[in-house]
């Protein structure tokens, strides 16, 4: 199998036209409000040129920042089945087909496997775009199937995580992918393959509370949010305010959750350096 | 007695009965033939009401103010429960009570979310919101359980994990995913039964096992149908349409193979006959234990995995986009509808 070269001509869609990065001329920073130009833009890694926001972006953009150049995208049919009829003020598949024609991407995550520095890696990674990159029966099983890669080809694992959670439409089924993700991560953990999370803005619900604190290091980019419940959920709870910088990478650093935070600029060379510390480490793990 | 909304007939006929009775007391009537009849048709009225249950009553009954939580079912089924407290690192979270017990002679992990029978005890249980120490002190009982190779029981009730601010200064979200990650690899069998509340991932963070089962009135979902209400048709008005979308029942989930089965709960609810329901519940749990121990942790390691690995519903088509199509989509990224949980 060819792994630099997209085997499928015409079953994806460009990667050019996935980006979840701005397009256009001109950005405006959600952070502080100044203009630059979206050149200036990607030539700062999608960070605000004046500010140093990290503007949210896609899980192709994040492949194109971290791998050599080629990837190779894996399980790409994957699609949804709405099993519940779910319907609410709209029907789950009127849903899925609008988050489709929007973003062009099958669900919310996308696996691809592709080589950092020469060294081998698979990542997963979460499009915030296509219904707030809830976790859903796609998303659980992709990594499963990424997992299932990684465990025959001895490759390391990461996981971008950007997502609201689980995803209400499929009820039980998203809840289970939890339980689901986190069981099939032990087998990794079994086999003393490395899983790295990375978390961006936001990670939050069902993803936090599964896969995206598992890794056997777990990182950030600054000042995204993460937590369990939503900021919202818990101001109502307790009813009153919550402190500045709660639920922030600094927060979760600060309080023991995350090993380091990084910035999008030095994300590959991370990446690259945690792969060779790992690479020249005797193998297997010692099981218990 | 409590009656909930959709059990007012039977209400009426329990005020009748106890009028009757009044009279019978005065002693100048006969009311034996009256009360016969009366109670046949209590006995009726309950078989008709709950054999027709909306998914929204049933989320009620599951609520229901006298249904017997944890420590009732632990007590029923076990001698010698012996009570362990604290993670070792913060605290004892009173949301989750757990410790060893003997039922019927072998020695079994228990452990399950606590309700409060009443108000200041509802508050001291924290209506069975779990904290981050009450899921470390379920993982530390849970991997003691597997030194000394007992079975594990988990039993469900919880309206979701507490969302507040020392919760995830703790690591509501951390002690969580760690419980199924580790659970997941457990050498010992785990037997999970929802008694009551199913919600979401404080429900799933003492609820992966070798098997589930689900009592017949109670519900599991990713979100209790109030939250879903609240999100997606953005008003708390909707909970009866949301229940029934969410598909939440004990029925639900077994027909989509999410849980291995159904504890049928005696007609009117494990409320109307608790000693009853813990017996059918410990039945269950004792089968369910024999079973596993007839493989090896290796194989039900295997299982549990496989069996988890396989829940969730997709497709696989060919994705015929065109590069000129999808221009046509434009870089429209703007529109985010954060519709998760």
């Amino acid at each position: 199998m060819g792994w630099f070269k997209r085997l499928k001509e015409g079953i994806q869609t460009a990667t050019k036209y996935k980006k979840e990065a701005p397009d256009g001329l001109w950005y405006k920073c959600n952070s502080c409000g100044e203009t630059s130009t979206v050149k200036e833009l990607r030539e700062n890694f999608f960070k605000c040129p004046k500010c140093s926001y990290h503007v949210r972006i896609g899980s192709h953009d994040y492949f194109d920042l971290i791998f050599d150049g080629r990837y190779e995208e894996l399980h790409p049919d994957l699609i949804a089945v709405d099993r519940l009829k779910f319907t609410d003020l709209k029907p789950y598949p009127d849903r899925l087909a609008e988050a489709h024609r929007k973003t062009g991407l099958a669900d919310a995550m996308t696996i691809a496997v592709g080589k950092v520095k020469k060294r081998s890696l698979v990542i997963a990674a979460m499009d915030f775009s296509f219904i707030g990159g809830s976790m859903g029966s796609v998303v659980g099983e992709k990594i499963s199937l990424a997992i299932n890669h990684c465990l025959e080809h001895r490759m390391p694992f990461m996981i971008i995580s950007k997502s609201g959670g689980a995803r209400m439409m499929e009820s039980a089924f998203s809840l289970m992918q939890m339980a689901k993700t986190s069981a099939k991560l032990s087998l990794l953990a079994k086999a003393g393959i490395p899983y790295f999370s990375f978390l961006t803005d936001p990670t939050t619900g069902g993803v936090t509370a599964s896969f995206a604190m598992l890794g056997d290091m777990n990182f950030a980019e600054p000042n995204a949010l993460i937590g369990f419940a939503g900021p919202r959920v818990i101001k109502e709870t307790i009813k009153r305010d919550l402190p500045e910088g709660f639920q922030t990478s600094e927060f979760l650093l600060e309080h023991g959750f995350l090993d380091f935070i990084v910035d999008r600029k030095d994300l590959r060379e991370t990446i690259a350096d945690l792969l060779q510390l790992f690479d020249s480490a005797p193998q297997p793990a010692t099981p218990e | 007695m409590v009656f909930l909304e959709f059990e007012k007939p039977l209400e009426k006929l329990y005020e009748q009965l106890d009028k009757i009775k009044q009279v019978g007391e005065s002693g100048e009537l006969d009311v034996e033939p009256m009360i016969k009849e009366l109670e046949t048709k209590i006995r009726n009225t309950r078989k008709e009401i709950y054999s027709n249950l909306s998914g929204w009553e049933k989320v009620q009954l599951s609520r229901h103010p006298e249904r017997p939580y944890t420590l009732y079912y632990i007590n029923q089924m076990c001698k010698k429960f012996v009570e362990l407290h604290g993670d070792r690192y913060f605290k004892d979270d009173k949301a989750i009570v757990g410790g060893l017990a003997n039922m019927d002679g072998q020695t079994v992990m228990i452990i399950g979310h606590q309700k409060g029978v009443n108000t200041k005890m509802r508050q001291y249980r924290n209506f069975g919101m779990a904290n981050p120490e009450g899921y470390r002190k379920a993982l530390r009982l849970m991997k003691m359980a597997e030194r000394f190779n007992f079975p594990v029981v988990t039993l469900i009730d919880t309206p979701g994990a507490y969302p507040g601010i020392e919760a995830e200064e703790r690591g509501q979200a951390e002690a969580i995913a760690r419980n199924m990650f580790e659970m997941a690899q457990l050498r010992v069998p785990i037997v999970c039964v929802v008694i009551g509340e199913g919600a979401s991932g404080g429900a799933i963070g003492i609820g992966l096992g070798d098997r589930v089962y689900m009592l017949e009135y109670t519900w599991y979902s990713v979100i209790s149908p109030e939250s879903c209400s609240s999100i997606l048709w953005r008003s708390w008005d909707f909970k009866e349409q949301a229940a029934e979308a969410l598909k939440l029942t004990a029925d639900d989930m077994y027909e989509f193979n999410i849980i291995d089965g159904i504890i049928k709960e005696p007609v009117g609810g494990a409320h109307s006959a608790p000693e009853e329901t813990a017996k059918i519940v410990k039945r269950q749990i004792k089968k369910a234990i024999a079973e596993l121990q007839e493989l090896t942790p290796e194989e039900r390691i295997e299982q549990r995995i496989n069996k988890y690995a396989s829940i969730g519903v997709y497709e696989r088509v060919p994705l015929s986009i065109t590069d000129n199509e999808a221009a046509a989509f434009g870089g429209d990224s703007d529109a985010e509808e954060d519709l998760s949980n």
